[in-house]
């Protein structure tokens, strides 16, 4: 292992984690509002991409107006998801949510089937992207790097939405006790439309860029992705958006790290993510950044 | 000897004090009860010496024996039973079978000899059904045996609850908040109630209530909570007349 | 009208037992191979719906981890069963492990091992994972199931990796796997009906309350997570002896989807409800296979177009859980007063007329 392989290694891991983290962040800021697991995150992912695909091919748009296009598209979708498929059950019992986003995860991965066939489509990476960098010995695409700053950025916007402004004031009121925020007159309902567009929008974005690192389309793409970045958060600190960077930089960097050290291991990548989610859940469910929570009888 | 002694006993949630120095000490037969204004930590108390929570310190003995930090279950076949503050019947079970599920340890059914329903396990569920009949006879509810529990007006859920508890055999029962939301007739049935199933079952009852009529009618000793703390202890004439008590009270207004 | 109850109702029960089984006897002779599947697989969704519905309907766990029990299930039967001349013919890439190609056990103890190499893992995986809490559980079982899978599909020396295992031997047929489904009913109803079974659902209703009643909480999530498991072993491997391949691609989270689909569109916590959707979503599934061809609808044409018989099973599930969330049956059971009230029974000899005995109180 000479250094110049580590550091391209590295740079690998670096921006799948970054790719990790934008996922994830959705998963965090949905489970921290409503404790529901929205299974369906992962298919909004490659709805994003595909959108951002179609945008180009059958519109013939520039690619960067596709990028805009598909992320709005889809966090309209994510809105218009909770409205008909979580709303309705806000008062179930927490069993009947779960099989819910379970079946729109279904629904939303076969409709994609159907409507843009089962076999892998090929993505144009636009041209800026497609740059191959030499670094001291480092190979990296130009892509790779985007990543990894595109995803600090969008941190840094939310993490001030969340700190600074009215809205990000009652996303923290709701997620810490809904019925009491909606006691406070907090439109409890826009409040969560807004989290579910967001983390939709921030799935898209990582669809998008994922389809110009990976660029192989095809509608299954988003399940294993939103399994592992859903235990990216849990593993950061379910309900905390830094928590679910920090979990997605982290099993970027096992995953590939791993793979790089031990390559007979590399049949069980896939693998890596829940053995350390079993592992977290065991030690500290609550995640790395997540404080412990008591549960009042 | 007392029948339970909780020495010290000190929870405390994260920076959150709930109890302090929790010295209670109940002789066998006494109906004894607990008071304070919301938050005082009444439930808390009963959550710590059913095992609900393991006390921070201080520890928790029953006749005896130290069951600090023994399980739940361990702990209601030591003889504790309890009811809950907000009633916690099982909702898709009837009324009967709510009764039931106390007698569970009795029947101690294993997964195959339920399921081959085995002679031991046949005999053992029959004189749990005879015990349960006759447990809700004694509240009246013999007739609402087949029903859903949670289809009951709430009066007899509340008693629902108490025989429940009752099937478990108990030496000592918790009683959390009984008399809420019953109106003066139903309180003073309730109290004799309390102290029917006391005589007739060998019973020592830890009772906590806000309901004062109740408390002073049926209570030998009386323990004052207040934020945690102990704040007055003794018979009903003297915890009327405490002026610490009575300034918990007032002052929580 | 009277309830049917007592011996009447025992009889009648017996009288549709014997009914079914002459139907099965019959259909084993006459249906072509392809209804048969369809029947036995029916039978088999019986048994794996039953396991579900143990967990998640009666005691109140979201556990989605059922795809890798039955793979499990399926594996051990399948390396047990085999002789060594069909195990060689498959572990043509790399040979399969010595002792393994040289054990070959009659089916039954070959089918009852799967089931026990599943509740073993399944008593493994409780002990951490049931102290979690519902979603938490949820996720830690599917990544259970999915650790499985990749280990499955890459432990070649012992299960042929991704490539599979063909030609298991057929001995999974029409009697093996009704006796099995008819055990599973049986001892589902047994149980529930016990006392045991009332702890499961005091567990469900009420955990705090289970507890304070004596009640070992966690040892009785254990317990029926553990026989859940072995029944989810046994629908495994008779899955994989009737459709006579099984790879690790065969035991994904849409297999556990379809169990939870039976289990919900029949009623969470009714074991009737689980009966009826095996037939339900099993007929259902093999009616709409078409819907995954070409279809010709007359002012809709389109080519064959995979997937459009999942997209109604999701929307179905969907459907079900939004406006009926308690399933067809709820936790409600089937019971002859049902039919009799229904006015599908023939009345009893003695007294038909209002006013005798049995007449309307």
């Amino acid at each position: 292992m000479t250094l110049p392989l580590f550091l391209q290694h590295l740079t690998n891991a670096l921006s799948l984690g970054s790719l990790y983290a934008l996922i994830a962040i959705g998963y965090t800021m949905v489970y921290g509002i409503l404790r529901l697991i929205n299974f369906a995150h992962g298919d909004v992912f490659m709805l994003g991409a595909y959108l951002a695909f179609y945008s180009v091919a059958t519109f013939l748009l520039p690619w960067w107006a596709a990028l805009l296009l598909a992320i709005l598209l889809t966090a309209a979708f994510g809105v218009v998801l909770e409205r008909v498929a979580y709303r309705p059950l806000r008062d179930s019992p927490r069993i009947s949510v779960m099989i819910s986003a379970i079946g729109a995860s279904f629904l939303i991965e076969n409709v994609g089937i159907v409507l843009f066939g089962g076999r892998p489509k090929g993505v144009t990476v636009p041209p800026v992207l497609d740059v191959k960098l030499d670094l001291g010995g480092v190979s990296v695409m130009s892509v790779s790097l985007l990543i990894p700053v595109l995803t600090f950025a969008v941190l840094g916007a939310l993490v001030w939405i969340v700190q600074k402004t009215r809205t990000g004031m009652a996303m923290r009121a709701v997620s810490t006790d809904l019925d009491a925020a909606r006691l406070q007159a907090i439109d409890v309902n826009r409040v969560i439309s807004f989290t579910f567009g967001t983390g939709s929008l921030l799935a898209a974005l990582g669809g998008i860029m994922w389809s110009y690192k990976y660029p192989q389309l095809n509608p299954l793409m988003g399940t294993m992705p939103g399994l592992k970045c859903f235990i990216a958060a849990v593993i950061g600190g379910i309900g905390s958006i830094s928590g679910a960077v920090l979990g997605g930089f982290l099993l970027g960097a096992i995953e590939l790290l791993t793979i790089a050290f031990l390559p007979t291991l590399t049949g069980y990548r896939d693998a890596f993510a829940f053995v350390l989610l079993i592992l977290v859940l065991l030690v500290k469910p609550s995640g790395l950044l997540g404080g412990t929570q008591v549960e009042k009888v | 000897m007392a029948l339970l002694e909780t020495e010290q006993v000190t929870m405390r949630f994260g920076g959150l004090t709930a109890l302090s120095d929790l010295a209670i000490r109940i002789e066998k037969d006494e109906i004894v009860g607990l008071i304070g204004p919301n938050g005082a930590g009444k439930t808390t108390a009963f959550n710590v010496i059913t095992g609900m929570n393991r006390p921070t310190e201080g520890r928790v003995r029953f006749a005896d024996e130290n069951v600090t930090g023994l399980g739940r279950h361990q702990i209601s076949r030591r003889g504790i039973a309890r009811t809950f503050q907000n009633i916690r019947l099982f909702r898709e079970l009837t009324v009967l079978e709510n009764v039931l599920v106390g007698c569970h340890a009795a029947i101690a059914p294993g997964v195959f000899s339920s399921a081959l329903h085995l002679p031991g396990y046949r005999r053992r569920e029959r004189e749990a059904r005879d015990l349960a009949v006759s447990l809700l006879r004694e509240v009246g509810l013999e007739g609402n045996a087949s029903d859903l529990a949670v289809s009951l007006p709430y009066g007899k859920q509340r008693r629902l609850e108490i025989v429940r508890a009752l099937a478990t055999r108990p030496r000592l029962l918790l009683l959390d908040e009984p008399a809420a939301g019953m109106n003066p007739q139903e309180s003073l049935e309730l109290m004799h109630l309390i102290r029917r199933i006391r005589d007739r079952y060998g019973l020592t009852i830890l009772l906590i209530e806000h309901h004062m009529q109740v408390v002073m009618g049926v209570c030998q000793r009386i323990y004052v909570l207040e934020y945690g703390e102990t704040i007055a202890h003794g018979d009903p004439a003297a915890i009327q007349n405490d002026p610490k008590v009575i300034e918990a009270y007032l002052g929580a207004q | 009208m009277s309830p049917v109850e007592g011996r009447r109702a025992h009889l009648l029960t017996a009288a549709a037992v014997v009914a079914f089984a002459v139907f099965l006897a019959v259909a084993d002779r006459t249906f072509d191979a392809f209804t048969l599947r369809v029947l036995n697989l029916c039978g088999i969704y019986v048994v794996l719906a039953l396991s579900l519905n143990l967990v998640n309907g009666f005691t109140g766990l979201f556990s989605l981890g059922h795809a890798g029990f039955m793979a499990v299930g399926a594996y051990t039967c399948a390396l047990l069963s085999m002789t060594r001349e069909q195990k060689e013919l498959n572990f043509f890439l790399e040979p399969i492990l010595p002792w393994l190609a040289r054990v070959t056990v009659p089916f039954p103890l070959a089918l009852l091992a799967g089931g026990v190499a599943a509740a073993i893992l399944g008593f493994l995986i409780a002990a951490p994972a049931l102290r979690l809490r519902d979603d938490y559980l949820a996720i830690a079982t599917l990544g259970f199931a999915e650790i499985i899978r990749v280990i499955l599909t890459n432990a070649q020396p012992v299960t042929n990796g991704a490539l599979g295992l063909k030609g298991l031997p057929s001995f999974a047929g029409t009697g093996v796997v009704w006796a099995c489904a008819a055990a599973a009913v049986l001892f589902m109803v047994l149980l529930v009906r016990s006392a045991y079974g009332r702890a499961l659902k005091a567990v469900r209703d009420d955990e705090i309350a289970a507890a304070a009643m004596g009640i070992d909480v966690f040892r009785t999530k254990v317990v029926s997570f553990t026989v859940s498991s072995f029944m989810a072993g046994v629908g495994g491997a008779l899955l994989g002896h009737v459709i006579t391949t099984i790879d690790p691609r065969m035991f994904t989270f849409m297999l556990t989807f379809n169990i939870l689909l039976v289990v919900v569109l029949g009623g969470i916590g009714s074991i009737t409800g689980s009966v009826i959707g095996s037939f339900a979503v099993t007929i259902l599934m093999e009616a709409l296979r078409f819907l995954d061809g070409p279809l010709d609808l007359g002012f809709v044409r389109t080519d064959g177009r995979p997937g459009l018989r999942m997209v109604v099973f999701s929307a179905l599930l969907m459907a079900v859980v939004l406006f009926r969330q308690r399933g067809l049956m709820g936790t409600r059971e089937f019971s002859w007063s049902m039919l009799a009230r229904a006015g599908l029974l023939p009345r009893a000899g003695r007294s038909g007329a209002a006013g005798g005995p049995h007449g309307a109180a």
